[in-house]
């Protein structure tokens, strides 16, 4: 008996497996904010590690496009590493780290520093696609919750916080609401990126592969942090700038630097702190020149 | 320096050759061949085809192989190559009332038409522990084995002691779901149900069962038959027009006969659970039983108080490829939520701390105020 061949179709998934998501991702672009079940099938990676987000890139993705993978808000993160290897193998895309250069990016727990544009795609891995999900661990609920626009529970909680901490003590996949209707899991980004979600020139697609889920942000939305009138949403923010580059107002990441609790803070999103520190260090040779000339 | 996580490719190839290398283990003993893992693991095997949802002990062996006898890891390999397939239809359901028994027991009946039938079986072995392994030679069996075996339950239906498995009248063989090509939508049919319970976890199945004889949502099971054997697969060919066979797959089955007292409307009889799994998997066919019976709630008006009759707790779990991801991405890096939390936990420890240096100030104005007091009263 002849050993069988094993063979992956371009791509790797069918063309119908591509018909099927993109099918949900147009429903879910006409819903903003909806979760629209789609049946997910096994990608090489395990579930849990984006394979929501692969599939919704692998079926958006055409010859002419150029991927960026970030996790973290890093390039060179060892998942990002792979997910950009796979798609180099099985579909040929180009790949850049420049936000600006790229039509995709594929993100987990991070949305950019440098600004979206028109015709770009933000892809992000979603591990709990439900918002309610903590508070009500049953779909069969929380679909009815969504349905009725109940979000009752929700507020709630945060009044909760309010009333024990002084301030919602939530600060990743804090909820928003989109275009005024669906409460909607922004994926465990820091709710310091909450507020580039709102009116984003990008297309916004949200893919929860173990969940079977996908939802969409259509450009130009209303995308709103939850909040009260006197206790409204506050992103988190850093009171300094990156020790790299010296960029403000962006997200940092502590990184450990002597084993006394030592640390220094530096920008998460690699592309924005390499492209700053270059851009700063051109202006401080023009600068020196002027001052020589 | 941290590099284990902004590692990038180097850091990532070089991981893969490491692990290939421990896979080889030492070069100067013979690399395993499939074929013999296909042959001499054959129940390991079976577990990868029925969790890994493809029929093909060839390619669960290589999996199994790849993944250097990680189960869940073969399984996900096997589901990964099994998505890109091709569907090209449904076979009519397979007539496992008609295979050709290799083992079947019923601890219903003494006798049952058909006999009983021990076959291959770990059971009555004495679990000693051997340096090696040896064939003895399998005697020519003494009694005809082509003997029809009529199904334990269709006995027990004769005088509808048994629920019938399909209404008298007006029931016609539904289309089966597809939990791989169609979204998954609680609450689900029983065919989907079964579905997800036989490609689910043996071992989470396993400990759902046993839950459900421990007293969390017991349905006083009996195994009414439990059979294994290999099955005909036919498949309608629209071209020719009639059914044909394209193989034969070995499946095992068991029904589990349930106790039911009867509720207003319906008349005490026993009900059935349902097990159906690739290959040599009896403790999976009959785990699968025990929760498709218990999961079966609904249909008998009985109350849900246990995990195991929990459709939504049940199927959501089941499956190992996802739970096994999920736990797993534990690992990935978290840096940018954790700063998130770093941030949120050193406010309100500051805050705290704030609110205790006014309380303690407080308390000391108030203690002085009263030696104060004292004082002047003296």
């Amino acid at each position: 008996m002849s050993a069988p061949r094993i063979v992956y179709n371009e791509g790797y998934l069918d063309e119908q497996t591509k018909r099927v998501v993109r099918r949900a991702l147009l429903k879910g672009v006409a819903i903003p904010g909806f979760q629209v079940p789609f049946a997910s099938r096994e990608v090489p990676m395990p579930r849990g590690w984006g394979t929501g987000g692969v599939q919704v890139t692998a079926s958006v993705i055409g010859p002419e496009d150029t991927l960026k993978v970030i996790d973290q808000g890093a390039d060179d993160t060892t998942n990002a590493v792979s997910i950009r290897a796979f798609f180099e193998k099985v579909a040929g895309a180009a790949s850049t780290t420049r936000t600006d250069q790229a039509t995709i990016i594929q993100t987990r727990h991070r949305i950019p520093e440098t600004p979206l544009v028109e015709n770009q795609i933000l892809v992000y891995q979603v591990p709990i696609p439900e918002p309610l999900r903590m508070l009500e661990p049953r779909e069969t609920e929380t679909r009815r919750l969504h349905a009725l626009e109940e979000y009752g529970l929700m507020y709630v909680k945060l009044y909760e916080d309010i009333a024990k901490y002084g301030h919602i003590a939530r600060t990743y996949d804090y909820p928003v609401l989109v275009n005024g209707r669906y409460v909607m899991a922004p994926s465990p980004t820091p709710s310091f990126d909450n507020p580039k979600m709102h009116q984003s020139p990008a297309l916004q697609l949200f893919g929860a592969g173990r969940e079977k889920r996908i939802y969409a942000i259509p450009p130009y939305t209303d995308v709103e942090s939850l909040g009260f009138e006197d206790y409204p949403f506050e992103p988190q923010r850093f009171d300094r700038p990156c020790e790299i580059c010296g960029s403000t107002g962006v997200y940092l990441d502590e990184i450990i630097i002597d084993d006394r609790g030592g640390a220094m803070f530096a920008c998460s999103d690699t592309d924005y702190c390499e492209r700053t520190a270059q851009q700063r260090t051109e202006q401080q040779s023009t600068d020196t020149k002027e001052v020589t000339a | 320096m941290y590099v284990a996580v902004k590692g990038g490719e180097k850091a990532i190839a070089n991981a893969h050759a490491l692990l290939a290398k421990r896979g080889r283990g030492t070069a100067d003993s013979p690399r395993i061949g499939y074929e013999q893992v296909r042959d001499q693991m054959g129940v390991l095997v079976s577990r990868v085809m029925a969790e890994g949802s493809l029929y093909d002990p060839d390619l669960a062996a290589k999996a199994l192989l790849q993944a250097q006898g990680d189960v869940l890891e073969a399984v996900t390999l096997l589901r990964s190559y099994r998505t890109t397939l091709p569907r090209f239809g449904i076979t009519p359901a397979v007539d496992t009332a008609g295979l050709p028994s290799e083992r079947r027991v019923s601890a219903t009946f003494k006798d049952i038409p058909g006999g009983q039938q021990l076959g291959a079986t770990f059971d009555y072995t004495h679990r000693l522990l051997v340096d090696e392994l040896e064939t003895t030679d399998v005697p020519p069996p003494d009694v005809p084995v082509d003997e029809p075996m009529p199904r334990v339950a269709a006995l027990l239906g004769v005088d509808a002691l048994i629920e019938s498995d399909r209404p008298a009248e007006g029931w016609t063989d539904p289309d089966p779901g597809d939990l791989t090509r169609e979204p998954t939508v609680f609450p689900m049919t029983r065919a989907e149900r079964l579905q997800a319970l036989s490609r689910g976890d043996e071992g989470f199945l396993l400990s759902l069962g046993y839950s459900t004889q421990r007293g969390f949502g017991n349905n006083h099971p009996f195994v009414g038959e439990v059979r294994v054997g290999e099955v005909e697969v036919e498949f309608e060919v629209p071209e020719i027009g009639h059914a044909m066979p394209i193989g034969r797959i070995e499946v095992t089955e068991c029904e589990m006969v349930n106790q039911f007292v009867g509720s207003a409307d319906v008349a005490p009889q026993f009900t059935r659970g349902y097990g159906l799994v690739f290959g040599r998997a009896e403790r999976k066919a009959m785990s699968m039983s025990l929760v498709d019976r218990a999961l079966r709630r609904d249909e008998f008006g009985e109350r849900s108080v246990s995990p195991a009759q929990d459709e939504e707790f049940v199927i959501a779990h089941s499956d190992n490829v996802q739970a096994t991801g999920f736990v797993e991405h534990l690992k990935l890096p978290h840096y940018v939520d954790f700063q998130a939390e770093l941030v949120l936990i050193r406010k309100l420890r500051r805050e705290f701390q704030e609110r205790q240096a006014t309380r303690e100030s407080a308390a000391h104005d108030s203690t002085r105020e009263d030696t104060n007091r004292l004082e002047e009263n003296a």
